[in-house]
């Protein structure tokens, strides 16, 4: 209790023990009050999910569930499709995430390691990218997927999300990191790009290419707008638009509604759990970009 | 010898191309395409019956809407919208990093409960206030005293803070996890140091901690902004732009008029201004960053 004035030295400037256990408690009030706040809305959520829509509709409001009634999860992931939103979810999110390591770090590679006429123009072209909003070009976008032929299937999901340049240049940043000798001396051993690429600059990079691919993951989970205007049926809405269909059509099961709400939140909810360290590192890499 | 030397220079060249062409190839058809076929979309007014073919009308459909009295609502509806969830959104995340950075049993819990929202996607986060704010069976709108009355997201003047909350509660994880990582790269010394001169803790606060804390804050800052023009999510599940257009920012209005609407020219013509908006915070927030880069470290 005493350790933080006890090495001021001085015991003058000591502050009486009452004051510093009323300031301690006045601290953990505060803790405890925002983890409340900010807490609730997620708690409510899991309470009302376990209730039945008469029980959400009592009042004074049931805050505990005595007997939960978890039947509305499996409501929520058959009938309500909650099942196939997240499955389409997840291979949208994977093969974007996949898709734009790939392409971010070959591009990332070249723009670091090799030499070829207009490489500089070209780099300033991906960064460029950067200033382009998704949002601003969303109308010739939707008529480039139509013409395709792709409306309403993963393609329209996935291929405008192929390559970011937000990727390339992350890479190249963290490739010129990598002493210059390593290649000079690669060369010498033979190495190809190809094989330099993978046994040497890849190893050594792994704390970025994760925190990289958690950014991507998270982007290509969120996503809301395309996929609102490129799906027309279940059999290929992702989670986002599933949960929209979810709660403006099945309003008088509104229990399954929270559970649906829940369920759709759980994968990331598990990744952050488990990826604490890499998700942090992503965010803030992603903060460069915003 | 000279030709051995040249095809290696050639083969070079050809690995770096190959390398960058599946990026540039995605850019080119879905980045830089669509940017310049959008600004050309901008000349051409939109038929009122989809099977005429669009009319040429120069800049005077780009001035027309530029010039509008909905545009001009829609842009001040997005500016308070930023204004109301960034300065909000950053003293409250900041408020809860620094409460949460202290060593003190169980704080762990207190971190994960205060970054848990990161979880919680725009859509995830509306629906579940849509419900919580339904005027017949949410929780919030009988503690708001609201029950059965006309709710909270269907009236005009509490439809936009309504909204912003919900972003403030959606992003809060994300801005606690930024604070908090800028807080701990505070080091300790320093403000042992302070505390043994005697420092009070706002002092403290402000001189120290704050400016350390400074180029995170105006990342946050740059990020709310941006992220407040392209905020779509919780208004389509929220309020649709309503009631009576109080929450139609930019980009609904954009929505709107290309996919329900089907006025390609005047979608273009706003894509076009939400381009540009952002352009500018763009490079702002890269000028920063490049200064931050180069002549601090």
């Amino acid at each position: 209790m005493s350790s933080d004035t006890a090495s001021s030295g001085t015991a003058g400037r000591r502050r009486p023990k009452t004051m510093r256990v009323v300031r301690r408690a006045v601290r953990l009030a505060l803790l405890l009050a925002m983890a409340v706040v900010v807490a609730f809305p997620i708690y409510i959520t899991l309470v009302n999910s376990l209730l039945s829509p008469h029980q959400i509709g009592a009042r004074p409001p049931t805050l505990f569930p005595t007997h939960p009634q978890w039947g509305s999860f499996a409501t929520a992931f058959s009938q309500a499709h909650m099942g196939i939103y997240l499955r389409n979810s997840a291979i949208v999110t994977v093969i974007i995430t996949s898709a734009q390591l790939v392409t971010s770090i070959l591009a990332g590679y070249a723009f670091a390691f090799v030499r070829f006429p207009f490489q500089r123009t070209i780099f300033m072209i991906c960064l460029a990218t950067l200033m382009v909003p998704m949002e601003a070009t969303i109308i010739p976008n939707y008529k480039t997927i139509e013409a395709f032929g792709w409306l309403n299937s993963f393609p329209a999901l996935v291929v405008p999300f192929l390559a970011t340049g937000l990727g390339a240049f992350l890479f190249r940043q963290s490739f010129l990191g990598l002493p210059r000798d390593l290649r000079d001396a690669a060369t010498l051993d033979g190495y190809g790009h190809l094989r330099f690429l993978v046994r040497v600059v890849l190893p050594l990079n792994r704390p970025v290419i994760a925190a990289f691919g958690i950014f991507a993951f998270l982007g290509a989970w969120n996503q809301y707008l395309w996929p609102l205007i490129v799906t027309q049926t279940n059999s290929v809405r992702t989670v986002q638009i599933g949960l929209r269909q979810l709660s403006a059509t099945n309003f008088n099961q509104i229990n399954v509604v929270f559970a649906g709400t829940l369920l759709a939140a759980l994968p990331i909810f598990v990744l952050l759990l488990v990826f604490q360290k890499q998700l942090v590192r992503g965010l803030t890499a992603g903060a460069v970009k915003g | 010898m000279h030709s051995r030397r040249l095809s290696r220079v050639v083969r070079e060249a050809g690995v770096g191309y190959l390398f960058v062409l599946p990026a540039v190839t995605v850019f080119a058809i879905f980045v830089f395409y669509p940017l310049v076929k959008t600004a050309y979309l901008g000349f051409f007014a939109t038929p009122p019956t989809p099977n005429l073919p669009a009319r040429y009308v120069g800049l005077s459909q780009y001035r027309s809407v530029l010039a509008s009295a909905d545009l001009r609502a829609s842009l001040w509806r997005t500016v308070q919208f930023v204004l109301y969830t960034v300065p909000g959104g950053l003293v409250l995340g900041l408020a809860l990093a620094i409460l949460a950075n202290q060593r003190m049993a169980g704080i762990r819990i207190f971190r994960t409960i205060f970054s848990s929202t990161v979880a919680t996607s725009t859509a995830v986060a509306s629906v579940i206030f849509f419900t919580l704010l339904d005027p017949q069976v949410g929780l919030l709108s009988y503690w708001l005293g609201q029950r059965g009355g006309g709710g909270v997201l269907q009236s005009s003047s509490l439809a936009l803070p309504a909204v912003s909350i919900v972003t403030i509660w959606q992003n809060i994880g994300f801005t606690f996890i930024l604070m908090s990582a800028a807080l701990q790269a505070v080091p300790d010394d320093l403000l042992e140091a302070a505390r043994i001169d005697g420092a009070a803790s706002w002092t403290r606060f402000r001189r120290i901690i704050l400016p350390l804390l400074s180029p995170m804050i105006f990342f946050a800052v740059i990020i709310g902004v941006i992220g407040g023009f392209q905020a779509f999510g919780q208004i389509d599940i929220l309020t649709q732009g309503g009631p009576n257009h109080h929450t139609l920012v930019l980009i609904y209005d954009l929505y709107q008029q290309a996919f329900q609407y089907n006025n390609a020219g005047a979608a273009a013509v706003l894509s076009v201004t939400l381009f540009c908006i952002l352009l500018i915070l763009t490079f702002v927030q890269f000028w920063y960053f490049q200064r931050r880069v180069f002549y601090v470290q």
